[in-house]
Order: structure tokens, then C-alpha cells, then sequence
């Protein structure tokens, strides 16, 4: 990927912050999404909750389905590739979406290599649950970062341990002596330049959303103060029992996260958010975090 | 009446905030209704239009803003905040309609069109400026007493009005200084750096001055 394609990647994913990015399994729930006030709707076949019931093998979706999404909306429209599978991701770049999620929610279709993103000019989100992974996502070309959390849970916790994580070793970074980056980014894995660039920068160098179990207004809010730039919200908002007002709530809340009274008011009369699950109940082999390195 | 206000909802606020800090202007962000009391002008940042049409609608920020207006704020909306001040959006209904315009949504296809070119404006600055087009709007048609001010093919970038700026690329994504400037002379204030149409201390990354971890 040229320079100037990548500045435009990573510039797209600076239009979105202060957003929420929503999951979306047909034509009209992507406009209740637009409707709602989405900055960007991610199609996919079925929402990580229903993967994680269904178990086997979760694959890219269907091109006509994607395709369908996108003439029906003229918000943004993200879409999944396996992590590894860039064939997955070449028909993602050719059915010209705007942004592919290179996703643990999926099956792995390479336990080794993910996705060389340098290759394709279309941009990447990826996953991370430390600053570590975000680094070495970065290299490999990803435009945008989010955490990974524990997609299809409605259960936070693992989305802000991956943030808190972040932010503490980006803290630990900003304070370490230039001379112990090097041990830094061996034990990492991470390019050095990319290190010293966190440390001068402060935070990472692109745009890092939250994801994985945001089911509330509360939660999106909660990220936001945590530092995240927008939200991605999965199964919480079509697993609830009333979708549309959901997502305007969530909406409103990432807007105005700083601002309790009004978070208060998009948390009145939304009916009952998506079932939770404790991450403790769910197999070690069921996890998707431990998905990609 | 001494600052610029950047609507602050959703999508590229500090981008704008840095390139005003940049000129020295006096800048704050407008979240709440009150906010708009005694702006010299408002920038609508590029987003998503929706999004920050809704948001503005549900808290009543589109009456504050239209009374703003009309005690003489100006007003500059780069990318979907051009959208948003359009008389006429193709295909759907309009939302501000202060500048007599049509404009289409997304008009060059998906972010694989997205794309960047340098271009003379002579109102603007005298030297070519950098230009970056991000799943941008076109503008189709503009009415009469609208100049224009930057044409592509088959499309308006950018025009304006006497109290009404609007650019479907985004400057503030750039190092080019010379439309905030000359937004702001607009509004009535004088940017510190006048002689510099492109900073080039700028890069990609200096947006994040504005979002380090606290």
C-alpha cells in the first residue's frame, strides 16, 4: 500500500471517533442502524452471540449479503475476513466495502500469519487486547485499532481489561528511558520506530475503538472515559429487546460520554438489554480473545 | 465574539481544533445549546452526517445554531458539515438549509475512491494546497449568489457565501492552514500566522497531540 493510501485509511477511522459502529445481519436492520444514528455498520451473517451458540466454523459472509448492505445505506460498511484468510479479504477489497475487520470473532483460518495489509489499499480494523498486539497489527498495516473484549457476551469486563492494559503500558512506555525501548520492542515483538512512536505520541498512532461485550449506554459511556475513540457494539443492540432505541441510546451516550445527566437519560426506558454471560462459564476453548497473537 | 466554535458530536473536532490553535485563534468546542452564545463562527466538522444531524436535532442544538446564525455567527462545514447546511441532499431530506445548494452524499463511491490533489484556490492562497477527498460529497448545483470557489469534474468542492463557508475535502487533514485562515477573517478575527498557507511541521500523527492519554 502506498503512503498516501494508508494516510487516507487511518484518516477515514479519525471521521468515525466519537462514533458507534454497529453489527448489522440484514438490509433493514443496517437502516435502523443508519437510522439510529451509526457512523458505520458492519454486515455479517449472524451476530457474534449467535456464532458463539452455534459453534462450528465461522466464515467471511456472503458477498450478496454484503453487497445488499451496502446499496441500502450511505454510511460506511465494514466487514469481516477470518484472521489470516486474505483470499477472504481479496473478495472483501473487490466487493469494495470500506473497511475490512480482520476478526477473532471468526474462525481462524491461520494460527501463525495474520492478514500482510501492506498488500491491499483497502483499510484494516483489528483486534487487540495489549499494546503489544495493537503494535504488531500496526505493522502489518491495520489503519485502526479496537479491543478485542469478549465479542457475543454483553459482558464488558474483558473489553476494559484490554483497554486498561493499553493505556498502562502505554504509560509505562511515555515513562521509560529511550534506552530500554530496544528490550521493549524485542520482548513485544514490535517494531522498534513503532515503540518510540507510542512514547513521543502519547497514545497510539491511529484511532483505537472499543469492542467486545458493549451492551449499554453505561458500557459505551464507560469506554469512552476509559480513552477509547468510538464504539463497535456487536450483538448488544439486535439481541436487546427493543433495537432501535438501543441504539440511538448508545449513540447518545458515546457523544456526550463526559456528561452523566445525559447519559441517565439515554439509559430511561430501553427494555431489557441482551443476556449477559460471565466469562468464567464459558470454556477456555470457547474464548475468542485468544484468537490471532 | 473573539473565538471559532467546532461543533463537537462526532468525527474530525480535533483535527479542526489544532489547525485554529495553529493560527492562534481563539477556539472553543460547542456541545450544548448554550455553547453558540457569542461565536464569530462555527466550524461542522467532516463525520457522518446522520449521526450528527440526529444528535443535534434530539438536544436542541439545530434552533441555537439557526438563531447563531441569524445574529451573525458564520459558518463553515467541511465534508458532512457541507452536507448538513445544503439547501437540497439528493435522495433524502435536507437538514439546515442555509446555503442555497444540492449536494450528494458519498459521491465518488467507497473508500477505495477515496483520493488526494493539489489545487490554486486564488481566493484562498496564492500557491497550490493540498486536498483530501474521504468518501466526500459532490456538490451538483449551486444557487444563484453562491460562489464558487473550487470546481472538479462534473462537481463543486468548495463554495461559499457571504456568511457561509462549505468544502467537501478537509483541510484540517492536511498541513493547509490557509482556509482556516481565511475562515477566519471571515468571522471578523486575524490569524497570528497569516504568511504560512501550509505548515510544514504537520504530519499524520498530530492529531493525537489533542487525544494523549491524561
Amino acid at each position: 500500500m502506498e503512503k498516501k493510501r494508508y494516510e487516507l485509511n487511518v484518516q477515514l477511522a479519525q471521521m468515525l471517533k466519537g462514533g458507534v459502529i454497529m453489527d448489522v445481519t440484514n438490509v433493514e436492520q443496517a437502516k435502523i442502524a443508519e437510522e439510529a444514528g451509526a457512523v458505520a455498520v458492519m454486515a455479517l451473517e449472524r451476530v457474534p452471540a449467535d456464532i458463539r451458540k452455534d459453534g462450528g466454523v465461522a466464515r467471511m459472509s456472503d458477498p450478496a449479503m454484503i453487497a445488499e448492505i451496502k446499496k441500502s445505506v450511505s454510511i460506511p460498511v465494514m466487514a469481516k475476513a477470518r484472521i489470516g484468510h486474505f483470499v477472504e479479504a481479496q473478495i472483501l477489497e473487490a466487493l469494495k466495502i470500506d473497511y475490512i475487520d480482520e476478526s477473532e470473532v471468526l474462525t481462524p483460518a491461520d494460527e501463525e500469519c495474520h492478514i500482510d495489509k501492506t498488500k491491499f489499499s483497502i483499510p484494516f480494523v483489528c483486534g487487540a487486547r495489549n499494546l503489544g498486539e495493537a503494535l504488531r497489527r500496526i505493522a502489518e498495516g491495520a489503519a485502526m485499532i479496537r479491543t478485542k473484549g469478549e465479542a457475543g457476551t454483553g459482558n464488558v469486563v474483558e473489553a476494559v481489561r484490554h483497554m486498561r492494559t493499553m493505556n498502562k503500558e502505554i504509560r509505562q512506555l511515555i515513562g521509560m528511558p529511550v534506552e530500554e525501548i530496544t528490550a521493549f520492542a524485542k520482548t513485544n515483538g514490535v517494531p522498534y520506530e513503532l515503540a518510540l512512536e507510542v512514547k513521543k505520541l502519547g497514545r497510539l498512532p491511529v484511532v483505537n475503538f472499543a469492542a467486545g461485550g458493549i451492551a449499554t449506554p453505561a458500557d459505551a459511556a464507560l469506554m469512552m472515559q476509559l480513552g477509547c475513540d468510538g464504539i463497535f457494539v456487536g450483538s448488544g443492540i439486535f439481541k436487546s429487546s427493543d433495537p432501535a432505541s438501543r441504539a440511538r441510546a448508545i449513540v447518545k451516550a458515546t457523544a456526550y460520554f463526559n456528561d452523566p445527566a445525559k447519559i441517565l437519560e439515554a439509559s430511561l426506558g430501553l427494555g431489557e438489554a441482551m443476556p449477559g454471560l460471565e466469562i468464567s462459564s464459558i470454556p477456555e476453548d470457547k474464548l475468542l480473545a485468544g484468537r490471532g497473537w | 465574539m473573539d473565538a471559532i466554535g467546532v461543533l463537537d458530536l462526532q468525527g474530525g473536532v480535533l483535527e479542526h481544533i489544532g489547525h485554529l490553535e495553529r493560527l492562534g485563534i481563539k477556539v472553543r468546542t460547542v456541545k450544548e445549546a448554550t455553547d453558540f452564545e457569542n461565536l464569530a463562527g462555527l466550524i461542522i466538522p467532516g463525520g457522518e452526517s446522520t449521526c450528527i444531524s440526529k444528535l443535534m436535532r434530539i438536544f436542541g442544538l439545530e434552533q441555537a445554531l439557526q438563531a447563531a446564525f441569524r445574529s451573525g455567527m458564520k459558518i463553515w462545514g467541511t465534508c458532512a458539515g457541507a452536507i448538513l447546511l445544503a439547501t437540497e441532499v439528493t435522495g433524502e431530506e435536507a437538514f439546515l438549509k442555509l446555503i442555497d445548494m444540492e449536494v450528494m452524499r458519498n459521491g465518488f463511491g467507497s473508500q477505495l475512491d477515496s483520493f488526494t490533489y493539489e489545487a490554486t484556490i486564488p481566493s484562498v492562497a496564492s500557491v497550490p494546497l493540498p486536498l483530501t477527498f474521504i468518501r466526500a460529497p459532490k456538490i451538483l448545483r449551486v444557487g444563484v449568489g453562491v460562489k464558487v470557489l473550487l470546481e472538479g469534474e462534473g462537481y463543486v468542492a468548495a463554495a461559499e457565501t457571504e456568511n457561509i463557508l462549505v468544502t467537501v475535502f478537509h483541510p484540517e487533514l492536511t498541513g493547509c492552514l490557509a482556509f482556516h485562515r481565511y475562515f477566519a477573517e471571515k468571522c471578523g478575527l486575524m490569524a497570528s500566522r497569516r504568511e504560512i498557507p501550509v505548515d510544514p511541521a504537520w504530519d499524520r500523527t498530530s492529531w493525537t497531540r489533542l487525544a494523549r492519554l491524561s
